[in-house]
């Protein structure tokens, strides 16, 4: 009977023998640099903290999306996932996931390459930091990345960044809903586009397509969008080995400090287990990955692993979302499928303010008439006469905000608190500057302007004072040229340690107004190679 | 409105149900929790009521007071709905059913009658005085909630989520239900002359 580390399934948490690569987190990050060195002949072991949930299950999940009273979907949240924050709350738990395929599990799917600008705001715009490599140097990694994931788009954007390739599938035609748009944005001279999504809108890689669940975030049933599980067992096929349930405690390196030698992961049964290997790669998520850089300080480094510049976990990022709706006096046709058709990318690259905001026009504005009677406190002829009321008119806009970076926005350990292993919980020190309020009233502007066209009664806006995070962890572990400023280089390589990698979305050192996966993905891909030369 | 054997299917498929030959040709078993020791309410030992009437008749009867009330075919939707729902889920079937008896236990305590055979009124007032309207969704919560969660949002968590539900509202591809995507694309429909409450057409 194999040591399952006491999960009951009978599946092997023992370490595997030294590994050439030990990859520690399964999201996208983690899961496509496994496969690309798996698929080179490397000898892989991936570190999961979560469970792998079953895909067969996706439908009961579903289920408990939809229905009061299930818990949620990914089982987040528990003494394994404790954190405290400072400042404005930043609700942690709602803005990941923990099982083999990460945040993917949950996410949205809405996958676009960041702007040229973006590459460059020190030097153009006197803020923020430039990153240490150029939208050209990213641009094949990005091709490549919109191919991994299987990206349904089309070239009809002109303020998209430029692109050799067409999408590797043709994009969601546009809703109902972005035609009443049209008619207004028309006349204010605002254009409308579609959205590259991480979605099949036909069959793709082994995935059927969209069926029109219409629940994609948390849980899409179907598998037409994409999650990284896909790379995790493509990994696996290509030889890599997966230990779920195995939170890693902390790294240790070498007595000169110069190299990682284990990572020692814990099993839900209390037992610690080193697995070693000739390279790391830590893809814990925007969060997780500061946090277990601080866990594995020692007397070479005091203020935590690879953290001699004193950056990591400081200029913690998100993207601020910025939203305005309300009702329009005809059927809008809301809450059909869960993913966005259309946005506008038009002001993005201004520069009152610098900052990039990019718009969205909803396809799922209102209350779907299902969650609404699961909520409801009547029902029969009543409850039917209820849904007629809510449902059918509701319009809404979206959008996201940038960030720029700000040193005391940032991840600590918070020493009065421990997670179900021991460990310090993870504290958030997050707070929005007056200039990244302005940027959100600007995107309210146009907002309102738009529904105002439209003749929308506008019945609530998502200012600076309501706004929240998109759920995109960004900037803890900052690349960068110089060691005494950043943490990785443009490989993602850690400054301090030879054989250490950290990929995700910590290494941006801004965070534009994109979504970030297409440009983790991309990263990753692109680390991929400088791993794989240097085995 | 007619509910139909599509519908049932729709719902079953929303709910995540694997809609196999004998998950529909079957009957519920036991009809009757007190007929014997072999369903998790039937055991003579726990504090769990019985329930004296087909469970079937008493979510069709409980179907009739939650659902608008032209609804036709309500019966087969919710027998093929909770027949499939359930197989494979026997920890969920038996807290159908342990809430279905205590729901009857009530009724015959309060209206000296088998819920299922209480006036619809009756059956309305009864979930009403339990306080069922109010009450948070609970599978291990007071009896309250446990009806609420297991009978109550059940049945309407398959009917707004099928399209024959939706389309009363104005949506024939309700979240839960893969309706494809060209509704979505699709502007209102002309009302039907047929169905003069919905507007939209089949998804
Ligand atoms: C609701 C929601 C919607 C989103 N929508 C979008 C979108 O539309 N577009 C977009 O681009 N992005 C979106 N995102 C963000 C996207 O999910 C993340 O950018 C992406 O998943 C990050 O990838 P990652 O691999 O770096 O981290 P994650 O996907 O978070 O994966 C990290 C993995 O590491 C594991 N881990 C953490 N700590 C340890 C440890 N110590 N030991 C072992 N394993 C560990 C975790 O369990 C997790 O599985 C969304 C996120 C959420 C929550
Ligand atoms: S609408 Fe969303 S949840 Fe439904 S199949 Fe398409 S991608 Fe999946």
């Amino acid at each position: 009977m194999a040591d399952d580390g006491g999960v009951g399934d009978g599946l092997d948490r023992t370490p595997a023998a030294p590994a050439d690569v030990c990859v520690v987190g399964s999201g996208p990050a983690g899961a496509l640099v496994a496969h690309r060195l798996a698929a080179r002949g490397a000898d892989v072991v991936i570190l999961e903290a979560g469970p792998r949930f079953e895909f067969s299950q996706r439908r009961e999940q579903q289920e408990r999306h939809i229905r009061p009273g299930m818990g949620d979907p990914w089982e987040m949240g528990g003494q394994r996932d404790e954190y405290s924050t400072g400042g404005r709350h930043y609700p942690l738990n709602a803005a990941r996931v923990k099982g083999v395929g990460g945040s993917t599990l949950h996410w949205q799917g809405m996958v676009m390459r960041l702007h040229e600008r973006d590459f460059e705001m020190a030097t153009r715009y006197d803020v923020g930091e430039d990153w240490p490599l150029t939208y050209d140097d990213l641009r094949p990694y990005y091709a490549a990345a919109e191919r991994e994931l299987g990206v349904a788009g089309a070239i009809d954007n002109p303020y998209a960044p430029p692109r050799d390739d067409p999408f590797p599938l043709s994009a969601f035609p546009p809703s109902y809903s972005d035609s009443l748009f049209a008619e207004a944005c028309e006349r204010l001279g605002i254009d409308m586009h579609s959205v590259p999504n991480a979605r099949n809108s036909e069959p793709y890689d082994g995935r059927a397509s969209c069926q029109g669940y219409g629940t994609c975030r948390p849980v899409c049933p179907s598998g037409a969008k994409y999650t990284a599980e896909s790379h995790v067992e493509k990994a696996e096929s290509a030889g890599a080995r997966v230990i779920d349930h195995a939170p890693v405690q902390r790294l240790e390196h070498d007595d000169e400090g110069d190299a990682v030698d284990a990572a020692v992961y814990a099993t839900p049964d209390g037992t610690e287990h080193r697995q070693s290997a000739q390279r790391f790669v830590v893809a814990c998520g925007g969060v997780e990955n500061a946090r277990l850089l601080l866990l594995s300080e020692s007397e070479e480094y005091p203020d935590g692993l690879a953290n001699s510049s004193g950056a990591v976990g400081r200029f913690f990022m998100d993207h601020l979302f910025a939203g305005a709706g309300g009702r329009l006096d005809e059927r809008t046709r809301q809450n059909h499928v869960g993913f966005i058709t259309s946005e506008c990318h038009q002001f993005y690259d201004d520069e009152d303010p610098v900052e990039g905001l990019k718009l969205e026009f909803l396809n799922y504005a209102g209350p779907s008439p299902v969650i609404e009677a699961l909520h409801a406190e009547t029902w029969g002829d009543e409850l039917l006469d209820q849904l007629r009321g809510s449902y059918g008119t509701h319009i809404a806009m979206g959008g996201l905000v940038e960030q720029l970076p700000d040193a005391d926005n940032r991840v600590t350990l918070d020493p009065s608190r421990t997670d179900d292993h021991g460990n310090p919980v993870p504290h958030i020190e997050w707070s929005l500057s007056d200039r990244t309020e302005r940027a959100i009233r600007r995107a309210n502007e146009i907002q309102h302007a738009i529904l105002e066209e439209l003749d929308a009664s506008i019945e609530w806006t998502v200012g600076p004072d309501a706004t929240g995070p998109a759920y995109h962890q960004m900037g803890t572990t900052r690349m960068g040229a110089d060691p005494g400023r950043s943490v990785v280089d443009a490989d993602c390589r850690t400054h301090d340690l030879s054989n250490l990698w950290v990929v995700g979305s910590s290494v941006f050192p801004t965070g534009g107004a994109m979504n970030p996966t297409l440009t983790i993905a991309a990263l990753s891909l692109r680390a991929s190679e400088s791993l794989a030369d240097s085995l | 409105m007619e509910l139909t054997r599509r519908d049932a299917l729709a719902a079953l498929a929303a709910a995540g149900a694997t809609v196999g030959g004998g998950a529909l040709a079957g009957r519920f078993d036991p009809p009757r929790a007190d007929a014997g020791g072999s369903g998790a309410a039937g055991s003579p030992s726990t504090a769990t009521p019985t329930l004296s009437t087909d469970l079937l008749d008493l979510l069709d009867a409980l179907a009739e007071v939650l659902y608008p009330s032209d609804v036709d075919g309500r019966r087969g939707f919710v027998e093929e709905y909770v027949l499939g729902r359930t197989e494979g889920r026997p920890e969920y079937r038996a807290g159908v059913r342990e809430a279905a008896a205590q729901l009857d236990a009530v009724a015959r305590d309060w209206e000296g009658n088998a819920y299922a055979d209480l006036a619809a009124e009756d059956r309305d007032r009864t979930l009403r005085r339990l306080g069922v309207e109010t009450a948070d969704p609970d599978p291990e919560g007071p009896i309250t909630d446990r009806i609420r969660f297991y009978l109550v949002e059940d049945l309407l968590f398959a009917f707004y989520a099928s399209p024959a539900g939706g389309r009363l509202v104005g949506i024939e591809n309700p979240i839960g239900h893969p309706g494809g995507i060209e509704s979505y694309q699709r502007g209102p429909m002309e009302r039907d002359p047929d169905d003069p409450t919905g507007g939209d057409s089949d998804g």
